[in-house]
Order: C-alpha cells, then structure tokens, then sequence
C-alpha cells in the first residue's frame, strides 16, 4: 500500500537505494510527495518514514527546519511573492500587498474555493528580474501592482479549462 | 593514550592525549561552565559557554570539543572570555521568561548560577519575547518551552542513553522546540511521549524547561532535605537521593534523583526509582495496629494491645504444638537486618525452621555453585566496565533498567562486546556483538552448544579472553550449577544472576529458607550458628508451600508473615487459614493482611536505616528518609514481639556496652522519630542511653561476625558506597527444589504488591498501555 502514483513510488524506491545512508533521501523524497499529495500529510510522513526505516519523528525533526515544505494543503495555485533585498528594492512589497488585496488572504492564507495561496518568501534566485514572484514551478518577474489582477486571472481561466466537464 | 602535558591558566596539567579539554580542567578543579556539554554523551557544541582562549589560535575555542595535545596553552577566565559567555547568556535570556520564582529549577538551575556569576542581568533587546503554552506530554514529564535553551541534553540522553529516541527537535531557529514522539499533527509539534517514561531527560535539563510530574511547583529545592538511600523497587539496588520535606504527621518525600551521580548508578534511575516513592504517601497506608474482634472484624489497636495478642497467641501454639507448628514468611523488601532477625527469631524464640520467602530466583544454588571459587562473583559496577559480557536470558531493559542502562553505556563508551543468548526478543539486541536465539527449553545445553564451536556465536564467545556471564531467572537448581561449571572451566570468568527484588538476594542471603542459616550454613551442619542459636533445631523446616499446605490440614498453629503477600501471590485458598492465627507486618493492607488475625503496621524502606544486598551481591546501606506517625521499622516490631513473649531481647540483638561495636546513631537518618523512640525504651529498662535494641545496626554487628561472605568494608558502606560480597559461601548440600522460584517479571510501571499502591506507577502503566493501542491501531 502507498499513497503515491506508481510512477512516483517507483521513483521513491529507486531514491533510497542511491546514497550510502538511506536517510540522505529523505529531503528529495519529501519535496517529491508534497509536489503530488499537495502537502506533507501524517499519512506522508509515516510512509516516508517507513520507506527509509527510521522513525517518525525523525521524519518530523527534518521536516519542520524547512520552510517550503508545508504540513496543510496549499491552493492549486501557490503565489510565492519573494520581498528579499532585490525585489524589495523594486517594489516587491507593492506586489504582496496587491495579491493580498486581489486575493483577499494573508500569509499562507488559502482562497476560500482552494485555488489560490499566498505566501511571502525568501529570495527565489531571480534577483536580476525583480520583483519576481514563482506560482507552483512557473515564474513571473519584473511585476508591476498592475499586472496583478492578469496573473491571477490567467491562472482561474485555466483551472476552468482544466476542470473535468460536467 | 600516552599522557600529555599543558598549561591552563598557568598551571601544568597532565592528561591522556585526546582528553576533552573541559573534562581535563575539571579534573583538575578549575570550572568550565557548559550548558550542552555532558559526559558520555555526543558532543554538541551547540551553547558556546565553554569558550577559553587557546594560545596562537585566532578565535575562542570550544572547551567541549578541544581534545588536549602537548604543550598547548589556555586561558579560561578572562575579560574577553567573561565577555563572551555573558553575551551568549544574553542570548539565550532574550526569550526566556525569567520566571524564576516559580520554576522548579529555581535554585539549582544552571542558567540562573551562570546568569549570576556573568552577571549579564541587564539586555539591549526590546523585542516581546517569544511566548508558548506548557504542555504535558505524559504524566511524568511536561515542558515549558519557553524556558528551554536548546542544550540537546535531552535528546541524546533519550536516545543515546536510553536507546529510546523518543525527543526530537523540530523548527529552525528561535522556533525550534523540543518534541516528543506521539501524538499531534504534522506540522505541528507533536504532544505526547510514548517512551519508557525514565525520567532522564528531566533530570539532565540543565533549567527548568523538562519537570516532572511527581515534583513539579511542590516545593522550592532549598526546602528540602537530602537522604539517599536505595531504591525499594527491583534487584538492581540503585541508590536514590530522596528530597524530604517535613509535614504534620512526619515527613514526606518529594523527590527522587541521584544528580550527585554517586553509587552504582551515577545518574541513572528508571520511573520506578524516580517516580514509585509515593507508596509511602498513601491514604491506604496502615498506620494503626489492628486486631480482630469478637465480631470478626480488624479494628483498630494501640500497638500494647495488638502486640500483647499476637505475643500471647505465638507462645501458646508454641507451648502447645510445638515450633513445628509455626510458619514465617519474610520479605524481599525489608532489610538484611530485619531478616536476619526474623529467622533468629523464628529459630530462637519460635523454635522452629518453617521460614521461607517468595522465592525468584535460586540464589542458594547459585551460591553452592559458586563455593570454594572466590572471586568469580560480579558486581553491578562490571556490567559498565567488562570487556566482554555474555547475557542468557532475562529482560534487562524490562526487569533490570540499571543493568540495561550499565550495558548499554558500556557498549556505546568503551565498545564492549555484548552476546546474547535468549529464547525470545530483547531490545538489547540492538547493542548486541551477536546474537544466539534459543528455544525455551534450549538453556541447559548453552554450555554444552557454545563449546561444540560450530556457529559464529559460539567461536566469537569462546574467542574471548574474559567473559562476564550475566543470566536469568530460566536458571535454577542443577542448570546454574553446570553453568558455573561450564564458565569456571575457563580462564576469566565472573558471573550474576538475576533475581527480582530490591533485597530478594538479601532474603537468601539472610537465611529466610527452611534448610539454610544465614549465608546458606545448612541448619543440620551449623557451625558457629551452634553456639549463639539456643533452641536451633537441625531439622529443615517447611517451605512456604508446604506451610500453606499444613495450614490446609489446620496443622499450622500460627503464621508471621513480615512484608509479603503470599495469599495473593501463591493464590492462597481463604479457607485454608481458617484455623491458622495470622500475624502479619506490613506498610499496606494486602491480600494477606486483610486475613490476618493482627496487622502491625510497618515502616516502608524508605523509613528505615539498614542494608540491603542486590541480586549482584552489592550490599549497600539505606538510610531513613520519610517519617509517618503510627508505624514502626519491623525490626522494632520484631524486637517489640519477642519483648512481649519474654524471651531474652539481649540474646535476640546483642546492643549495649558488652555486645556491640556499632555506631552510636550517627548512621540513623535526618529524622529523629528512631531516636526518641530510643530514649523512650532505654528510660524504661534503664539503660545507658548508648545502644537500643531498635538499633538494626547492632544486628549489622552481628551479620559480619557469623555470616559467610558478609565481612564488609565499613568505611565504604557508611561512606554511602556500595560494597561488594565476597561468597566465600560454606558449600550447601541439600538444595531446595528449583519449583519453588517463581519469576515476577515484574516491568517497568510493577514492581509486586508495593506497585500497587503507587499512584505515580499506576498512572505510567496505564498512560503507556494506551500508548501502545494508539500505535497499533494506527
Ligand atoms: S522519560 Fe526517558 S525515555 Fe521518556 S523521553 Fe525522557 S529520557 Fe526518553
Ligand atoms: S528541554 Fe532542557 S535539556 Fe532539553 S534542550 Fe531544552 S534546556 Fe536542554
Ligand atoms: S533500575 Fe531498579 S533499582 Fe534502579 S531505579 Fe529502577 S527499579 Fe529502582
Ligand atoms: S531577491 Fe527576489 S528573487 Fe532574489
Ligand atoms: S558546552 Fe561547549 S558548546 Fe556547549
């Protein structure tokens, strides 16, 4: 029994055969299963725990000293707007607010109908583009407040597009 | 290593090379302050208190984690060094909340003392500080976050100590917090520890951030007084410090610890040893004789009444029926003075040998085969020192916690080779050599397997140059001798046998058995007992067993039972005493109390000055800690009931000028009731005021001049120290059958019918048996 896509699991086996120690796979295997479950769930952390043979509070103790892996689910859409010392100085603080605004949420706040979540992050490697923000693995740089609402609405129209129809 | 020689603030030192630099300058008396650093554990170097200049290196270095080298130079204290470890101060100050007054550490808190000699008592931050809600996370242990400075001493005590890896650290920086294993959400730091409940990781805290359940806000630690004595629980015999506060009817103890590391244990004790005191604080403590009335009723006596009824009932079946139809059953929790005297009076006053114990394991066959070898008997202290141990049978993580924590040290701190042989799983498999699993009839061949040489095992075993032999209670009668055969054939062999009780060994040792004297001397072949033994009979007596069984036919005239509960234990039918008049001395009302024609309350171990002897051979002094009006020391009991039939006091316990070399009282505890009780008897008979018959220390007088293997190291023993036995024991020919040792596998939340009445106990084992259903549901 696993939580995960047998593709994913696959992968998951493969990971903790590759380094001396098994418990090296643990970061890697906790970035892969929030990027498919969506978030670290209890349910997560016993089977990557199983999976590598140590505890769960092991799991836990390495788990919790990183800050992009999350313990609740996110939005589909997770808006990471990075105010660090470049995009600061661009008006990356504009940009937060504005999808405070838009959005309607806080830091890891969570929009009512699940699409989108806010956060306010540390410097996302795209300084020479600032202001920048990163939406799941997609990035969007040299922001204007004023671009905001497009963003955001982009990413609704495809949700309806990406919806099951009914 | 080859010893090397530096220079700490201008003085030369000497250590091994690759000596810590902290432990090498605290050998030698000069302090280093250290918040994360303690001994045997991982290094951590996560505090930075241990700062000292060393010459030609730029920066303060660690003290915890330079090793010395020749011709190095230090400085420990210093302007630049006092700045630094005030500025750390500083920061581990910024979100603690300063709530001295109220925190149990306040006192004795290392923070505080280090807060106070760098006087960093003022801060440049105006930050509010960081605040979280305490949590408990089992009854015994809670933690306040905010009070925590992030040492790590706990985590790696649990894990690397206690092999129970049952803390953690989650979050990162000023957020981080301990957390335990169970319970909670991801993400969140979990709130419930599901571990063995030890109580270590409270103890080593350097602040008050881990308190206990038992301790925490009941007092402020300069209230206190300290007794330390050993614990009453299992066979290991750990000495305890017991923090003891006076209240109306006596004294009450507050709390158990051993922080000054001293004893066989250092700084060990299992939740038995820190948390199971509080028996002696129980409402259903008896503190009133009772006798039972016309009606059939216990009701309750003064102590004149109920010993003159038991007294006048004990001679009259003498008188009429003969010693033979007396039975007395000792305990394997009272002292080695007290069962001594119990069988001196069964044998002298009652005039019979039916005298026995709950029996756990076969210590008379133990000592018979270990006759005329001296030197192959092991003390607790090897278990943590040998090169090479060999463990069949037995749980030592389950039934001997000290045993295990002493293996597991060894194994970790001086790679000790650990084998294990056992027809089950133990957790001490985990440090194991190797590993030898047995089918449950399979330990009488172990010798004869091991020499055969055909498995990895045995080679590795045999290849051993000394080997401590360790085992278990699946040993009894023939089987440990051919053990000890099978050992004694080899070069260095020492051996320990595990029993179950904090004095079961005393109890044999001490001659509770109906065939053997006191040091196994049987009683057909009495040697120097002759002559003080007036009216010892040379016929072997009953078993306890057998007792019930004459009791059955209403052959049994009386019953003394002192400190045990056989009706509960052997599962005793309530008719079969009907016609047997029941005495029985005990701290609760038992199962066997409650059938009883008088009960005399007693005093628990922890009320009274003795010695007590581990299933090791250690024997070890206690010392009165707790008071409670109403009960009386079963010595005195004893002293008292002998007093009331009119035999001769002075025969039974040899106290006053001519007879005794013992201390004048300096040995009896911080509290004086024994002493007043003294005074009181001596004014009576008038006596000097010099020796009292209640003095059990007059009998300890007597134990080292007639019982084989019991001269001890005075000095050492009231030095509070453990000292060992040398069983040096007269060889034993008629050994009792192997059938009558029962087992008590007693865990670590039971510790027999004293558990029972342990709040503390009974909390843990049912928190921890909820534990256990959680996990396995999920
Ligand atoms: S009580 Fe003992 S076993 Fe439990 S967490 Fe503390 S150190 Fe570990
Ligand atoms: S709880 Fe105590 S021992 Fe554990 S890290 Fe905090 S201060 Fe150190
Ligand atoms: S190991 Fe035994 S003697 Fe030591 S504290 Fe625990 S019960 Fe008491
Ligand atoms: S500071 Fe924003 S991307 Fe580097
Ligand atoms: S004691 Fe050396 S860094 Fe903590």
């Amino acid at each position: 029994m696993t939580l995960f896509s047998p593709r994913l699991a696959a992968r998951l086996d493969a990971l903790v055969e590759k380094y001396p120690l098994r418990r090296s796979a643990l970061v890697p295997m906790l970035l892969y299963a929030q990027d498919e479950i969506g978030y670290i769930s209890d349910a997560v952390v016993a089977e990557v725990a199983q999976r590598i043979g140590i505890t769960e509070l092991d799991v836990r103790n390495v788990a919790t000293y990183y800050s992009m892996l999350r313990f609740k689910p996110a939005g589909k859409y997770n808006v990471q707007v990075c105010t660090n010392i470049s995009c600061m100085l661009r008006g990356g603080y504009e940009i937060y607010e504005r999808f405070k605004e838009e959005l309607g949420i806080g830091h890891k706040g969570v929009t009512p109908d699940g699409l989108f979540s806010l956060e306010e992050v540390e410097c996302i490697g795209v300084c020479c583009w600032a202001p920048a923000i990163q939406v799941n693995y997609d990035f969007h740089d040299e922001l204007k407040p004023d671009l905001v609402p497009g963003i955001i609405d982009g990413y609704r129209g495809k949700a309806v597009a990406e919806a099951p129809h009914a | 290593m080859a010893d090397v020689t530096f220079i700490v603030d201008g003085k030369k030192l000497t250590a091994p090379a690759g000596t810590l630099l902290i432990d090498a300058c605290r050998k030698a008396g000069i302090e280093i302050p250290a918040f994360c650093y303690y001994p045997g554990l991982s290094l951590q170097a996560a505090c930075r208190m241990c700062v000292v200049r060393q010459e030609k290196v730029g920066k303060l270095q660690t003290a915890c984690t330079t090793t010395v080298a020749e011709g190095q130079v230090f400085i420990t204290e210093s302007a630049e060094i006092a700045q630094a470890r005030k500025a750390t101060i500083e920061l581990l100050l910024g979100n603690h909340p300063l709530d001295c007054p109220v925190c149990d550490a306040g006192g004795e808190c290392e923070l505080q003392d280090m807060t106070f000699k760098y006087g960093a008592g003022e801060s440049l931050y105006t930050e509010a500080k960081q605040h979280r809600e305490e949590q408990q996370w089992s009854p015994a242990v809670y933690y306040d976050r905010p009070r925590c400075i992030l040492c790590y001493r706990c985590t790696r005590m649990c894990g690397e100590g206690m092999d129970v890896w049952a803390l953690g650290v989650q979050n990162r920086g000023v957020r981080s917090v301990i957390a335990p294993n169970g319970g909670g959400q991801a993400g969140q730091s979990n709130s419930e520890l599901d571990c063995e409940q030890c109580g270590m990781c409270i103890d080593v805290c350097p602040v008050g951030a881990l308190t206990s359940g038992s301790y925490r806000y009941k007092t402020r630690p300069w209230e206190m007084n300290h007794v330390s004595t050993v614990c009453t629980h299992c066979a290991d015999g750990c000495k305890v410090t017991l923090g003891v506060r006076q209240v109306n009817d006596g004294s009450e103890i507050v709390r158990a610890d051993n922080r000054d590391k001293s004893g066989i244990n250092g700084d060990f004790l299992c939740a038995k040893g820190r948390f199971g005191f509080d028996f002696v604080d129980s409402p259903e403590r008896l503190t009133k004789p009772l006798v039972r009335n016309e009606a059939g009723d216990l009701e309750p006596a003064t102590w004149e009444h109920a010993l003159r009824v038991a007294a006048t009932k004990l001679k009259e079946v003498r008188e009429n029926k003969g010693g033979a139809a007396i039975g007395v059953i000792g305990s394997n929790q009272t002292t080695n003075e007290e069962n001594y005297l119990l069988q001196k009076f069964a044998r002298t006053v009652l005039n019979t040998n039916n005298i026995d114990h709950e029996r756990t394991a076969d210590y008379a066959a133990f000592a018979s085969a270990l006759a005329g070898h001296p030197g192959k008997a092991a003390s607790l202290r090897e278990a943590a020192t040998a090169p090479a141990i060999l463990l069949i049978g037995g749980n030592p993580t389950e039934e001997h916690p000290l045993l295990a924590w002493n293996l597991r040290t060894n194994v970790r701190l001086n790679r000790a080779r650990l084998y294990i042989a056992n027809s089950g799983e133990i957790k001490l498999e985990r440090q194991a050599t190797a590993v030898q699993h047995l089918s449950d009839d399979g330990y009488p061949a172990l010798g004869a397997y091991l020499d055969l040489s055909n498995s990895a095992f045995s080679k590795a075993v045999l290849a051993e140059a000394s080997l401590l032999v360790i085992f278990g209670q699946e040993y009894r009668g023939a089987q440990v001798a051919s053990l000890v055969e099978w050992g004694l054939k080899r070069a260095s062999v020492r051996f320990a046998y595990l029993g179950d009780y904090a004095n079961s060994r005393g109890a044999a040792d001490m001659g509770l058995l109906p065939n053997l004297l006191p040091g196994y001397v049987p009683v057909a072949e009495p040697g120097a007992f002759d002559a003080e033994y007036v009216g010892l009979s040379a016929t072997a007596g009953k078993t306890q067993p057998e007792m019930f069984d004459a009791a059955a036919k209403g052959e049994l005239g009386a019953l003394l039972v002192m400190g045990a509960n056989p009706v509960a234990k052997l599962g005793i039918d309530l008719i079969a005493l009907n016609n047997t008049f029941v005495i029985v001395q005990d701290i609760f009302l038992t199962e066997t109390a409650a059938l009883a024609d008088v009960v005399l309350p007693a005093a628990s171990l922890y009320e009274k000055t003795g010695t007590v002897t581990n299933t090791y051979g250690d024997v070890q002094l206690t010392r009165k800690a707790a008071d409670r009006a109403g009960v009386k020391p079963d010595f005195e009991i004893l002293v008292r009931l002998a007093e009331a039939m009119d035999a001769d006091v002075k025969r039974l316990v040899p106290f006053g000028k001519a007879c005794t070399t013992a201390d004048l009282g300096q040995s009896r505890g911080a509290n004086s009731g024994e002493a007043d009780r003294h005074s009181v008897w001596l004014a009576a008979n008038s006596l000097e005021w010099k020796m009292s018959p209640f003095d059990p220390l007059a009998v300890l007088d007597e134990i080292e001049r007639l019982v084989p293997g019991y001269a001890l190291d005075r000095t050492n023993l009231f030095g509070g120290n453990d000292v060992a036995t040398e069983p040096g024991f007269v060889p034993v020919s008629a050994l009792a059958g192997p059938d009558l040792v029962v087992p008590a596998h007693d865990g670590l939340f039971t510790s027999g019918t004293l558990g029972r009445y342990s709040p503390a106990l009974k909390a843990l084992a049912q928190y921890q048996a909820a534990e256990v259903v959680e996990t396995a549901v999920e």
